[in-house]
């Protein structure tokens, strides 16, 4: 090798691995250029930098996660019923991407909801069923089988049983978003988020429909719908996510006939419990067939999810 | 070297030192995030970035009314404080860390639910000559039923 290939051969390794180190760090915003990474580096422009930082901005778009959604549905006091959930066999017919990040999930959510209600064998299985659909999305250790030796071996821990559902569905959306797919980790949110909401307007008493505090809850995820728009329009262009947005505004079209007024919240801190509690009152006005409409609105989407 | 080794090889060192760079904020936030929820139930939502000296993010999230809340929110020891404010859909500031000692976890409830906003920054070190200082920063909820 002669002098002038040794030169082309170490700039194009010092230029790659400088490329590697920003491509890692998902995006020039937010850079991590270590101090001792400078020399091997082309020189920074500090002052454009600065500037950089001083407009960047990182928006997180928080969706309740299944985990969330099922203890919600618990402690509106609504009853268990097996029949709402996503039955398993239908797990090896999603094929696609699409198809088993939504259902990825539609079973964490079911696995919550199962866990919630303390049904131990049918949340191994449906611990099982989510492990499918995060294999099959190359999710790699999302759901260890280690994961599901400790669901056995703590089957009647509720605490440690939460624990574990929590991680897995942690380690499914971390790898996801740090390994450059944000459309198939807000895939899995929505239909975590999709399954969750079905699962709460199946459960609704409509002969209490005044006073079953699961409306309420359903009412809730108004505030959320936005948040859920806002997540899927990140990864707008591609094109299964482009058809979820349509989905969604369907949704969104029925709820802007529910009103919420809320007061201006006033915190005031609890030295009881050393927390703050948010005060405010709101109002909510839904009609029966407003909800109705909302029922109507998400089973479809949901039975369009869960039969591609 | 032929240039059909240099690129493979290549390939796999930016490959190496990238897979190396997004799982960084995974294991922090697992790590050091996740035991400030105490024996809250996380949600098992992932929020976490790597941010620098002088950046802000922003959170969007929807609180359900009588559900005990704890937002913990943490940044790499190589960083400077971490600073964040809550506020209501009219940017009233309902809470900020910078009034209690830059404390990194907050407990809360609330009356009625809505929708809150978390403004999160990386404050500075004060060096002006110096590369600003960049590390992970992991937002995590737990809650209690």
């Amino acid at each position: 090798m002669n002098r002038h290939s040794k030169v082309s051969t170490f700039f194009v390794l010092g230029l790659l691995l400088t490329a590697g180190l920003f491509v890692g760090c998902k995006g020039g915003k937010k850079a991590p250029v270590e101090k001792e990474d400078t020399a091997i580096s082309f020189v920074l422009d500090h002052d454009a930098i600065m500037q950089d930082i001083e407009q960047a901005e990182k928006v997180f778009n928080a969706l309740p996660s299944p985990v969330e959604s099922a203890m919600l549905i618990k402690s509106a006091g609504a009853e268990y019923n097996e029949a709402l959930l996503n039955p398993i066999s239908n797990a090896s017919s999603y094929v696609t991407n699409r198809a088993m990040a939504l259902n990825l999930g539609v079973y964490t959510c079911d696995l919550s909801f199962s866990s919630m209600y303390e049904q131990t064998q049918l949340l191994i299985d449906y611990m099982n069923a989510a492990k499918k659909m995060a294999d099959g999305l190359g999710i790699l250790d999302a759901i260890a089988q280690e994961d599901i030796d400790r669901l056995e071996e703590n089957i009647n821990d509720s605490e440690v049983i939460m624990d574990i559902v929590s991680q897995t569905f942690m380690n499914s959306n971390s790898y996801l978003e740090e390994n450059g797919q944000p459309a198939t980790a807000a895939m899995v949110l929505l239909g975590g988020w999709i399954e969750g909401f079905y699962i709460s307007t199946q459960l609704v008493n409509m002969d209490n429909f005044a006073n079953d505090k699961l409306v309420g809850r359903i009412v809730d995820q108004k505030f959320s719908i936005d948040i859920l728009l806002n997540l899927l329009a990140d990864s707008r262009g591609n094109q299964a996510v482009d058809e979820l947005i349509d989905q969604v505004n369907e949704l969104k079209t029925v709820f802007d006939k529910v009103t919420v007024e809320t007061s201006a919240p006033r915190p005031v801190y609890d030295e009881a419990t050393q927390s703050t509690v948010i005060k405010s009152e709101s109002k909510v006005n839904i009609t029966k067939e407003v909800f109705n409409e909302l029922t109507t609105t998400v089973s479809l989407i949901r039975n369009s999810f869960i039969n591609p | 070297m032929k240039w059909t080794k240099i690129i493979p090889l290549t390939a796999l060192i930016v490959l190496a030192f990238s897979t190396s760079a997004f799982g960084q904020c995974k294991a922090f936030a697992k790590k050091q995030c996740l035991p400030e929820l105490g024996n809250y139930t996380h949600d098992g939502n992932y929020h976490a970035a790597v941010l620098v000296e002088g950046e802000e993010a922003e959170l969007y999230k929807t609180f359900y009314s009588d559900m005990e809340y704890r937002v913990a929110i943490v940044g790499e020891d190589k960083l400077p404080a971490i600073e964040f404010s809550v506020m209501d859909a009219n940017r009233n500031v309902l809470y900020s860390n910078k009034e209690h000692n830059y404390a990194s976890t907050w407990d809360f409830r609330l009356e009625a639910s809505q929708q809150l906003k978390l403004v999160i920054k990386v404050t500075k070190f004060n060096a002006a000559d110096e590369m600003p200082a960049n590390g992970c920063v992991s937002i995590m909820f737990g809650f209690k039923m």
